[in-house]
């Protein structure tokens, strides 16, 4: 545990500032006895170093990938040079990443990507004829037939069209428009290009960003990079996480004092929360953000039914990605983004600047085009795709409610229902002695909890400071993603040790 | 009497700006924009060629006082129209977007790039055209103009992407033992997992063994490796630690001149100060140590330049450095206490000869103390060019060099963020960084097809420097490395005259017509910067032999052409 709490105090959370620490002061920073504990008398000082460095980069927290996924991997390092742990293997719940739980890739969407890496496999007899069709237009598009060129910065038309079809059908009949579909580097690429364009304004007029607590940490992040002004607006755990437009309010009113609120982000279904908005509430938000002139980062689909007044003014930007889902292609970095009512030069400048990166992964733009474009009926291998695709979703309905229904078994251990998402987000009750612990070793309760689970058990879930929770709160994210019967152990050993924990700080 | 259909860039609230924007050295210059008018105008310019010529150019003047101008559409929408139509202004317009990403310009995927895809457009549409197809000389994209992808790259990478292929016959074994061993690296043995944030490790191990063989011998630590999404993506995110400061202190950045834009491009997006330093094109572009203690100089009295950038082979200018020229600018940068950020993502393509590569790495280290304990480095590459160029995938690596731990704990982070650089662009990284070894099945057909790019790439070099000396009015430096030339030409003054009269660069204006006429499309010298008064363009070598030859004709025959119409 002094090792933990080293790592946490060099790493996260309450402490003195170190790199994964929110360090508001940069001026408090630059005192000059920092400067004198530097050991080498010859060395002189660097150029650039944590005092010189870019105070926002500074301030960036992530969580998801923080010090507790930094000390997982120091214990698997352990256990791979034979130390003995009271477990045998670590357990990585703490991000999203399918098919490092054991989830098998779609065969279809790895068949049409084999194709189009290697050519030559499209006279091989061994691929079904609709793979093969979907790789040749796919390769058609791009630049010498290669999925090597640099594609069109706002990504290859023909996926654009195929998004923007998706979305159609999705929607039920409500058109997209390919120019309005930008494909981005996995979604958080689409989300941090949009709010660098919306960010501006000094002081008091600089743009505020409405985020939900609890949050996914990318867009905190973000925001800190950027310098803009973080509001939050906390979601109702009572009520399932349910968002409130009257706490939205409460939050915009507030805000407006200090900053220009700008934007309102929204996360459906909800992440780490894992509620599912009812349309009532959609509604809701978009009156609110045309009400308060607020351009919204969300799902765009209710929209369109609102009437014109709505549906062609209200300025919003929504993500998909093809590491969630059914897919769960997490590695290759694949996504989009669709913008509603922009202003045209506003386009102009969101290619202008993308194309400063040149072009998003062509084989993740391939991958998304699977994914919006897969096997329809008649074609072979529809079955097996379908097959596949139930499978996973059955299985994560499955995980949702187990999950769900073990927690809630466990003394102090609240789970709401897991409606949506990959994620429980369980409330634990800490002991006060627990949480005085916590404290005398510099870390959030939930850390102190999280971090003693990790060692104690190897598996790694994210404390719920990492996004945000109501003062006095505490929670972890878990993912359900660990195949059933793992999941059973997993939940099991949580319990166990919670048991145990309550035990101990009693 | 052409009629001549402009679109061009303006901002604000609907008015054309008045006044004139030099695409002058300072790329990404003030308060220019994006957004597009349509501008029809009238005018004695192209006389005797299709008259027609639309171009999306960077903010210009519309020139109140240029004959015949007359203003169609100012905007296509936004918020005028809105209020018009009694609705409410829009959040986010150029009005209320972020004043830094406005000033962001990126030539290379710029107006006349986007004008070259509207000609592809309507020639597939059957629109009749002096010429067939548009060839797009403009970006180092080399499996866009035909270069076959190395087949052991692919092979690897196939396999993958479908492990079910590992069974197959049709694959070599050393592509299957290399598959199988990334495979084993990923987490559930899949490319669909998310990596590292720095990186899978054994791939960055084999960074550090390359950049160690590369480097004769001296040590490279893995944890010093961060693989990225190609090299841009690392070099921003240098950039964006280095940042810091307001006002006098805010960071300054020397940056070559000519430069790729990415730097200006990014420099402008962190409201950093881009510190231009001119290379001398009459010594074949070299860099010059005195013109970099000028630059630093004078930026001084305006902002702290903390950070000197070096292309090297440069591009857009092709020069390769000498290892005397290299150890001087180490040892400037160490005294002005300079982090070093050497783009060298071109290591590979070398043509001329008596050139040879030298990496920063290597001579800072052969320099012994204190500049090898001490001076921080970042060094940059990338799979998007040598020999295999796989531009689309994504691939490339930073390496840092005595860099503060604290710091690289911070740029881990700040990684960490994105999640991870796309899986295949790493797979690619991984060959790229380790080759078939000569005992391996692919040793000998990978060497061919590595040898047989790169000798035609260097005779492409060659030709290109040739044809265009010959050129009355073109001059051009030889091609020692990279994947570009990069002429300069002359302008007849009154060329000079009608392209200010159009509120154009006057290379701009040259290439706009070059493009129109003969659908080549190359990317002016301003885009990258250039010394007041010489105008030049960007050309790449890529383009196949037999198409290269005619292409550099056309060219010269056109520069002719538009010398004696405007003599």
């Amino acid at each position: 545990m002094q090792r933990a709490a080293a790592l946490v105090r060099r790493g996260c959370c309450p402490g003195p500032p170190g790199p994964w620490r929110r360090c508001r002061s940069s001026a408090a920073a630059e005192a000059p006895a920092v400067l004198q504990v530097r050991p080498e008398r010859s060395r002189r000082e660097r150029i650039l170093t944590l005092e010189s460095m870019n105070p926002q980069v500074k301030a960036v927290e992530y969580a998801v990938r923080g010090p507790i996924v930094l000390k997982a991997g120091e214990i698997e390092l352990e256990l791979q040079r034979g130390i003995k742990k009271p477990f045998t293997e670590v357990i990585r719940a703490n991000i999203g990443d399918a098919q490092a739980m054991g989830q098998q890739p779609i065969t279809f969407l790895r068949q049409v990507m084999a194709l189009c890496t290697y050519p030559n496999l499209l006279d091989s007899p061994s691929f079904p004829e609709d793979a093969k069709k979907r790789a040749r237009r796919i390769l058609q598009a791009c630049g010498g037939n290669s999925l090597g060129s640099y594609s069109a910065s706002q990504g290859v038309n023909c996926i654009r069209e195929d998004v923007a079809a998706y979305i159609t059908r999705r929607d039920g009949g409500v058109p997209a428009d390919p120019d309005n579909i930008y494909l981005t580097t996995g979604a958080s690429d689409g989300i941090t290009t949009i709010l660098k364009i919306l960010v501006s304004g000094g002081g008091k007029s600089r743009t505020g960003v409405m985020i939900p607590i609890p949050q996914y940490p990318l867009y905190s992040a973000v925001i800190s990079e950027l310098g803009a002004v973080q509001v939050n607006y906390y979601l109702d755990e009572e009520n399932c996480w349910a968002l409130n437009v009257q706490e939205l309010r409460r939050a915009v009113r507030e805000a407006k004092e200090h900053c220009d609120p700008k934007v309102l982000c929204i996360i459906n279904p909800g992440n780490p929360t894992g509620q599912v908005q009812s349309r009532k509430c959609i509604e809701d938000v978009i009156h609110f953000a045309w009400e308060e002139k607020l351009f919204l980062l969300a799902d765009e689909k209710v929209l369109s039914e609102l009437g014109p007044e709505y549906s062609s003014n209200v300025e919003l930007a929504s993500f998909h990605s093809t590491s969630k889902g059914y897919m769960g292609e997490c590695g290759y970095r694949g996504g989009y983004m669709e913008v509603i009512n922009l202003h045209p030069e506003i386009k102009g400048q969101l290619v202008k600047l993308l194309s400063v990166r040149l072009c998003p992964p062509v084989s993740g733009q391939a991958a998304m085009d699977i994914v919006v474009n897969p096997p329809g009926p008649g074609e072979e291998s529809f079955e097996q795709f379908i097959r596949e695709k139930e499978s996973v979703l059955s299985n994560l309905a499955a995980k949702a409610k187990l999950t769900e229904d073990l927690f809630n078994q466990v003394p102090g251990i609240r789970c709401n229902p897991l409606q949506g998402a990959m994620y429980a987000f369980p409330q634990i009750l800490l002991p006060p002695r627990a949480v005085e612990a916590a404290q005398a070793h510099n870390m959030a309760p939930d850390m102190f909890y999280c971090m003693k689970l990790l060692e104690e058990t190897g598996i790694c879930v994210v404390p719920g400071s990492g996004f945000g929770q109501r003062e006095g709160t505490y929670h972890f994210r878990m993912t359900i993603l660990p195949p059933v019967e793992k999941l059973k152990t997993v939940l099991q050993r949580v319990k166990d040790f919670h048991i145990q924990f309550l035990g101990e700080f009693a | 009497m052409g009629r001549c259909e402009l679109l061009v860039k303006c901002r604000g609230a609907g008015v054309l700006p008045k006044s004139t924007c030099h695409q002058a050295a300072g790329v990404g210059g003030a308060g220019s924009a994006w957004g597009w008018a349509h501008i029809s105008l009238h005018s004695g310019l192209g006389a005797g060629g299709t008259g027609l010529l639309t171009g999306r150019l960077k903010r210009q003047r519309s020139g109140s006082g240029a004959e015949g101008v007359r203003v169609m559409a100012v905007r296509a929408g936004g918020h005028n129209q809105a209020e018009m139509n009694g609705l409410k202004e829009k959040v986010l317009t150029l009005d209320t977007m972020n004043a830094c990403v406005k000033r962001v310009e990126y030539a290379v995927r710029g107006p006349i790039v986007l004008r070259a895809l509207e000609l592809e457009q309507e020639l597939r549409q059957g629109v009749k055209k002096p010429f067939t197809e548009v060839i797009r000389a403009n970006i180092g994209d080399a499996h866009a103009m035909g270069q076959k992808p190395i087949t052991f790259l692919r092979q690897v990478l196939a396999l993958c992407v479908h492990p079910g292929l590992l069974n197959s016959p049709d694959f070599p074994e050393d592509a299957k033992r290399r598959a199988e061993s990334i495979l084993q690296a990923c987490g559930g043995h899949s490319l669909g997992a998310y990596s590292n944030s720095s990186g899978i490790q054994p791939i960055r191990e084999h960074v550090a063994q390359y950049i160690q063989r590369r480097d004769g011998g001296i040590p490279a630590d893995p944890n010093n490796i961060f693989l990225s999404t190609g090299a841009s993506d690392a070099i921003v995110t240098v950039l964006k630690l280095l940042v810091a400061g307001e006002g006098r202190c805010r960071t300054g950045v020397l940056i070559p001149i000519p430069q790729y834009p990415l730097y200006s491009a990014a420099l402008a997006e962190l409201n950093a100060v881009q510190v231009d330093y001119y290379l001398d094109e009459d010594r074949a572009w070299a860099l010059d140590v005195a013109e970099l203690r000028r630059a630093l100089c004078q930026a001084r009295g305006h902002c702290r330049p903390r950070a000197l950038c070096i292309i090297n082979p440069g591009n857009p200018t092709g020069q390769v450095q000498t290892r005397e020229c290299i150890e001087a600018v180490i040892r400037f940068a160490f005294e002005e206490r300079l982090f070093l950020m050497a783009d060298e993502v071109y290591q590979d393509n070398v043509y001329a000869e008596g050139s040879q590569f030298h990496s920063f790495k290597k001579v800072l280290m052969e320099m012994g103390p204190p500049y090898s304990t001490q001076q921080e480095l970042a060094s940059f590459h990338s799979v998007s060019k040598g020999y295999m160029g796989e531009c689309g995938l994504r691939g490339g690596y930073v390496e840092v060099v005595n860099m503060d731990p604290a710091v690289q704990q911070q740029m881990q982070k700040l990684m960490s963020v994105r999640l991870c650089p796309p899986l295949p662009g790493q797979v690619v990284l991984d060959i790229v960084v380790s080759p078939p070894e000569p005992s391996d099945p692919s040793f000998t057909q990978f060497q061919a097809e590595k040898q047989a790019v790169l000798a035609e790439l260097a005779a492409k070099a060659k030709l290109t420097e040739q044809v265009f000396n010959e050129v009355p009015g073109i001059r051009c430096n030889p091609v020692q490395g990279a994947m570009y030339s990069f002429p300069r030409i002359q302008l007849p003054p009154r060329a000079i005259h009608r392209a200010k009269e159009l509120g154009l660069a006057p290379d701009m204006f040259f290439c706009l017509r070059l493009l129109e006429e003969t659908g080549i499309c190359v990317v002016p010298g301003s885009g990258f910067g250039q010394r007041e008064g010489t105008y030049h363009f960007r050309m790449t070598i890529l383009p196949a032999m037999e198409k290269l030859r005619p292409l550099l004709e056309k060219l010269s025959q056109f520069h002719a052409k538009f010398t004696r119409e405007y003599s």
